[in-house]
């Protein structure tokens, strides 16, 4: 079947077991998450610190165990995997990092670095072709091949972030999550960057989870939008429909808060579109997690759990997405 | 120069000693900051900008040299011995920094730092400095003063920090308000909180704000003047609407080109 999504999240909860008050409590740091993604689709995913957006790329790469749930990849249960089938998978699911050069061994050169992964993951790759694979990737990505020699430390921070890119594309991965790959980087290097992984995406027809608080990166790279809050789905929409006619109240505050380089836009809205801070994910507050922050709160959200509906172009889980205009 | 300028910046250079050799941080930088407007500094790392706050505020490492002229209300602030400094400091140039956690004393409650402020610059008693720093910390919008100035900083959100940091800046009444990256570590929604706030309090209190940041979007809602830097230099310095809307320094045409934008409906 043809429309089999590569990655398929029902119903995804994950749990931290947390001091608080002198007992062990839960935290619940995601719950409930349906997402799914096509082959060669880009899924953004954004939302703010404790939104749950890393523990998200965390779980689905097996570092964080689930508390529930299932993920299915290519229709295998990656939850279920163990031992060699999980090492097999590794090489089919890949991740870039926010920082690139902290993920580098200072006392290995970057020819080695970038071959470990073929080594371990891809055993059956001709030893005698590695060497080629790596200048390879470094050409790709815009470094030179013989700088395949060089340490890490002889690298900038963008620099540093291709060989992230390189490492992770080398074995050749189905699936690449990208935790905030773009946000440790000067503005011009940034831009560098977000177009390599444009340039990528499409030459190499990659599936991605591109995760960033960087909206118009997310809005550059990614087909769909999942907009997280407090460890919940807010809404989902197709890229153009999320940006031009958000439907969730915290989406459309999102995209208001974000800064225009443009002194007459920015000025036509210099009141802060909401209040308040994140709530803690120890103490969710009943009903709608975003109630609490929500211009259009009525008292129905205090009480009853607003599920994922579709409304317009969007899924989204508010009672009163009607109203938001 | 402008007979305007609260403080000006003539000839400045920076020089940083290491071991490899020197560093030029700045150099020959000239700049007016005129009473009550923002100036917004602009630039990637390295550039200089947190250099030049520093170089003002008296706070450059000990391997560091400053040359040149910073001149504030007449007085020359470069090699200013730190007693007439420390005058200065916290009360007529007040200065807020990109991670307030970092910037507040960990041991002390909220109340107790800002009080400090007023006893030490403004000589008040403990019971006025205590009833002007919940005054303060209600005007920079913290809900329920009363019990956050019985916490400390660690109980407290970054947003609710950098009010601290902003209501500390404020108790003196400063002419110029110093912040170096005042929202880069804050949250889209909260960033949009405190931009409004720095706005607010400027406008009420007059004084002026020269803002450090690399978010040209920050300085696009904020700054009456846009200055560029690059490699300790200052490149372009122009009003805001000239700067964002005809950039001259082709440096400047390239930030704003990098500068990602949001497609939304106005």
């Amino acid at each position: 079947m043809i429309d089999t999504p590569l990655l398929e999240v029902r119903n995804l909860s994950v749990s931290f077991s947390v001091r608080h008050a002198g007992r062990t409590a839960r935290l619940p740091a995601l719950r409930e998450i349906d997402l799914s993604l096509s082959r060669g689709e880009t899924l953004g995913i954004v939302g703010e610190s404790g939104s749950g957006k890393s523990t998200l790329a965390r779980t689905l790469l097996r570092l964080t165990e689930a508390a529930g749930g299932t993920v299915r990849f290519d229709g295998t249960d990656l939850l279920a995997l163990k031992g060699r089938s999980l090492r097999r998978m590794r090489a089919r699911l890949q991740m870039i990092f926010q920082d690139g050069g902290s993920a580098l061994d200072p006392r290995q050169r970057i020819g080695a670095a970038l071959e470990e992964p073929l080594q371990t993951l891809r055993p059956e790759w001709p030893a005698d072709g590695r060497d080629r694979r790596v200048r390879e990737l470094l050409a790709r990505v815009g470094l030179e091949p013989q700088q395949a020699d060089r340490y890490p430390h002889e690298f900038s921070g963008g620099q540093a972030q291709r060989i992230g890119i390189a490492r992770a594309l080398i074995v050749e991965p189905e699936l690449v999550v990208c935790d905030e790959p773009l946000s440790s980087l000067d503005v011009s290097i940034k831009a560098q960057i977000a177009g390599l992984l444009l340039e990528l995406k499409r030459g190499l027809g990659l599936s991605m989870l591109f995760i960033a608080h960087d909206l118009p990166a997310v809005q550059l790279l990614s087909d769909r939008v999942l907009v997280l809050y407090l460890g919940r789905v807010m809404e989902t929409a197709g890229c153009e429909a999320l940006f031009t006619r958000p439907r969730h109240p915290y989406t459309r505050a999102l995209l208001q808060s974000a800064p225009v380089p443009d002194p007459r836009v920015a000025r036509s809205r210099a009141v802060a579109p909401i209040g308040g801070e994140l709530p803690s994910a120890l103490f969710p507050p009943s009903g709608c997690v975003f109630r609490t922050r929500c211009p259009y709160a009525v008292e129905r959200c205090a009480i009853e759990l607003p599920l994922p509906r579709t409304v317009g172009d969007s899924v989204v889980a508010c009672h009163r997405a009607e109203d938001v205009s | 120069m402008s007979t305007d300028a609260l403080l000006q910046v003539a000839g400045l250079s920076v020089r940083y000693e290491t071991d490899h050799g020197h560093i030029d941080a700045i150099q020959e930088l000239d700049l007016d900051l005129i009473r009550g407007e923002c100036l917004g500094i602009v630039g990637e790392s390295g550039s200089g900008k947190s250099a030049l706050l520093l170089a003002i505020m008296g706070l450059l490492a000990s391997t560091a040299r400053a040359r040149g002229s910073i001149r504030f209300r007449g007085t020359e602030l470069i090699d200013l011995p730190t007693r007439a400094f420390n005058r200065l400091r916290g009360a007529r140039l007040a200065m807020i920094f990109q991670d307030p956690l970092s910037a507040l004393n960990p041991y002390l409650r909220v109340i107790d730092q800002l009080s400090e402020v007023a006893r030490v610059h403004l000589r008040c008693a403990r019971r006025e400095a205590e009833r002007r720093g919940l005054e303060l910390m209600a005007s920079v919008h913290i809900n329920e003063p009363d019990r956050r100035a019985r916490q400390y900083p660690h109980e407290l959100s970054g947003g609710m920090r950098q009010r601290v940091m902003i209501a500390m800046a404020l108790m003196a009444e400063p002419e110029i308000i110093l912040a170096d990256e005042p929202t880069t570590a804050l949250d889209a929604t909260v960033q949009a909180q405190i931009l409004s706030l720095l706005h607010e309090v400027r406008v009420r209190s007059g004084a002026s704000l020269l803002l450090v940041t690399h978010d040209l979007g920050v300085l696009a809602q904020l700054a009456d003047r846009v200055g560029v830097m690059r490699a300790g230099r200052l490149l372009e310095l122009a009003s805001c609407e000239q700067l964002f809307y005809s950039p001259t320094h082709p440096y400047t045409r390239e930030l704003l080109a990098a500068m990602p934008k949001l497609r939304v409906p106005a």
